[in-house]
């Protein structure tokens, strides 16, 4: 696989989450995503950025085009070096609905895209990648 | 190995053009000039890629990079051109006379490393050779891919039964792939139309497993969060056992036995009802 | 900072989400929101999100949020036009948002909050001609 174009941006507030949003649309537009897969692309990106602004202290992300022959995706790596999270199967666990206020929402972001990868070591901060191919 | 084709690239070439078989050659498919520019571009991104002998044996490695493109390009221009899979690869396993040949006259005083080289330098065309046939699978892949989406979308039909009233039948095996187009094609056509219910019928479709029956469930909710309802009709005995077998909860899905059913109950949502032309 | 209108429309106000919204504009407009039912004692709130592209849970909350203080204050909240792709990948995602009303259009949304409303009415006339 020959990653291209590696891009990488702030996700320190609101303001750079809408920005992310809009870069990560451009991107999937340019593969040629279907509706449906950039929408849930954008989305599980937002989760993430959100998730790195308000718990990860803010970080960073990386963009990232794939192509494996004759298929093509988009990589993305949130990096924050916040608090980190101390269970992480307990994060990923279904139960997190809208009202409660709580939650990471990573299950739900997981099940937006094909791969999902978290590392987070408390004290040093949380890595998630998350990939959609077209 | 790098080395020698660096050295010889233009003996190996000549040899090469030679001696491949008209079977291979196909000089009816493709022109002299063409074929040419494909083994000198081959040469020289073979040399270019087995340079760090270290790296030499990963296909992956950005190294490869130029020879990947090359493959993919030579491999998808040749099928079109009418090329089968096995001749694109034997294209490729081809280039070991000329290069072997070459070995021999370079290391011949040198036994051991002779056969490591050569075996090296066998395994690596293999690889090449094979990974054209890979493009090709993948390519057809995809076409079939496209063909199948075109098929699935002109084969669910959604008809509008009256106004608001959309119906869906689904006939044949549904599987996951096909679930989803039905889903997206759906809701975009409660969209389109305005229509505020749906009514889904399985009558025609044999059997429903795990998958498909979260597909159904998900399409009706995600048909609620836009304003619509949906019921499911023609829920035959069997289809009833193996959801409840599964313990997939239909929850608050409205589901009819017939969609004559469903359709009473479509009108009775929306309002309407059908009186004998007797009373009128 | 720019804040989203809201309309009233009859015994009920009108929200028309049209743009991407940061996090202060989404706050604002639930305060605005709040305030504006308390003012004019709405019966409902129809939140138009036909023209977004993107819902997360964020917005979900939001509109969540905004469906809790509104029942406090007696109002009913109907949001409408949700996009398919949209719709989809709440599902998927796994947001809910319970206590809100659902409908196609502007439209539709309004003759449901009517009906709802003259519902709530007739009732109330009956019990009261009861007592006395």
């Amino acid at each position: 696989m020959t990653p291209a174009n590696p891009e990488k941006m702030p996700v320190r507030n609101s303001g750079d989450i809408l920005l992310i949003r809009q870069t990560v649309r451009a991107r999937t537009v340019e593969l040629g995503f279907s509706l449906v897969d950039q929408t849930k692309m954008v989305t599980a990106a937002s989760e993430l950025a959100r998730n790195t602004v308000d718990y990860g202290g803010g970080g960073y992300v990386i963009f990232e085009i794939l192509n494996d022959g004759s298929r093509r995706g988009l990589r993305l790596t949130f990096e924050d070096h916040g608090p980190g999270i101390p269970d992480i199967s307990l994060a990923l666990k279904d139960g997190w609905t809208s009202g409660s206020g709580l939650g990471l929402g990573l299950s739900g972001a997981k099940r937006l895209v094909n791969d999902f990868h978290i590392e987070s070591k408390v004290g040093q901060g949380t890595k998630v990648v998350i990939t959609r191919w077209k | 190995m790098s080395e020698i084709v660096r050295k010889h690239q233009a003996e190996i070439l000549t040899d090469w053009i030679k001696e491949t078989p008209e079977s291979t050659r196909r000089s009816d498919l493709i022109g002299e000039t063409e074929f040419r520019n494909h083994c000198t571009q081959f040469l020289r991104a073979l040399e270019e890629g087995s340079r760090d002998t270290d790296k030499a044996g990963d296909l992956a490695a950005p190294e490869w990079a130029q020879m990947r493109d090359l493959l993919a390009e030579i491999s998808r221009s040749r099928v079109q051109l009418g090329f089968t899979p096995r001749q694109v690869a034997t294209f490729v396993f081809s280039v070991k006379a000329p290069i072997f040949r070459r070995l021999r006259a370079e290391l011949g005083g040198d036994p051991q490393s002779l056969a490591d080289e050569t075996y090296r330098t066998s395994l690596l065309i293999d690889e090449l050779g094979l990974y054209t046939t890979e493009i090709f699978q993948r390519s057809r892949e995809e076409v079939i891919r496209l063909q199948q989406q075109e098929m699935l979308e002109l084969s669910t039909p959604v008809i509008k039964l009256w106004e608001g009233i959309l119906a869906l039948p689904l006939i044949g095996t549904l599987d996951s792939a096909r679930t989803q187009i039905v889903m997206e094609t759906l809701l975009q056509k409660i969209v389109e139309t305005g229509s505020a219910v749906a009514i889904i019928d399985i009558t025609g479709v044999p059997t429903v497993d795990t998958l498909v029956a979260q597909h159904l469930i998900k399409t009706v909710t995600a048909a609620r969060l836009m304003g619509a309802d949906c019921i499911i009709s023609g829920i035959r005995p069997q289809i009833a056992q193996t959801i409840v077998h599964l313990g997939v909860g239909l929850g608050d899905v409205t589901t009819k036995a017939s969609l004559a059913d469903a359709f009473m109950i479509a009108l009775t949502r929306a309002g309407l009802m059908i009186t004998s032309a007797a009373n009128a | 900072m720019e804040r989203i209108p809201i309309l009233k429309m009859g015994e009920f106000l009108l929200v028309s989400i049209q743009v991407d919204m940061h996090d202060r504009l989404a706050l604002a407009l639930q305060e605005d929101l709040t305030n504006r039912i308390s003012e004019t004692g709405a019966r409902g709130v129809l939140i138009d999100i036909s023209s977004l592209e993107i819902v997360d849970s964020f917005i979900g909350r939001m509109i969540s949020n905004i469906a809790g203080m509104a029942r406090i204050m007696d109002a009913e909240t109907m949001v409408v036009g949700m996009r398919p792709a949209v719709a989809i990948t709440l599902v998927e995602l796994g947001l809910s948002m319970p206590g809100v009303k659902t409908a196609l259009n502007v439209e539709k949304g309004m003759e449901q909050l009517r009906s709802m409303s003259a519902k709530n009415r007739a009732v109330r006339i009956t019990r009261d001609a009861r007592k006395s």
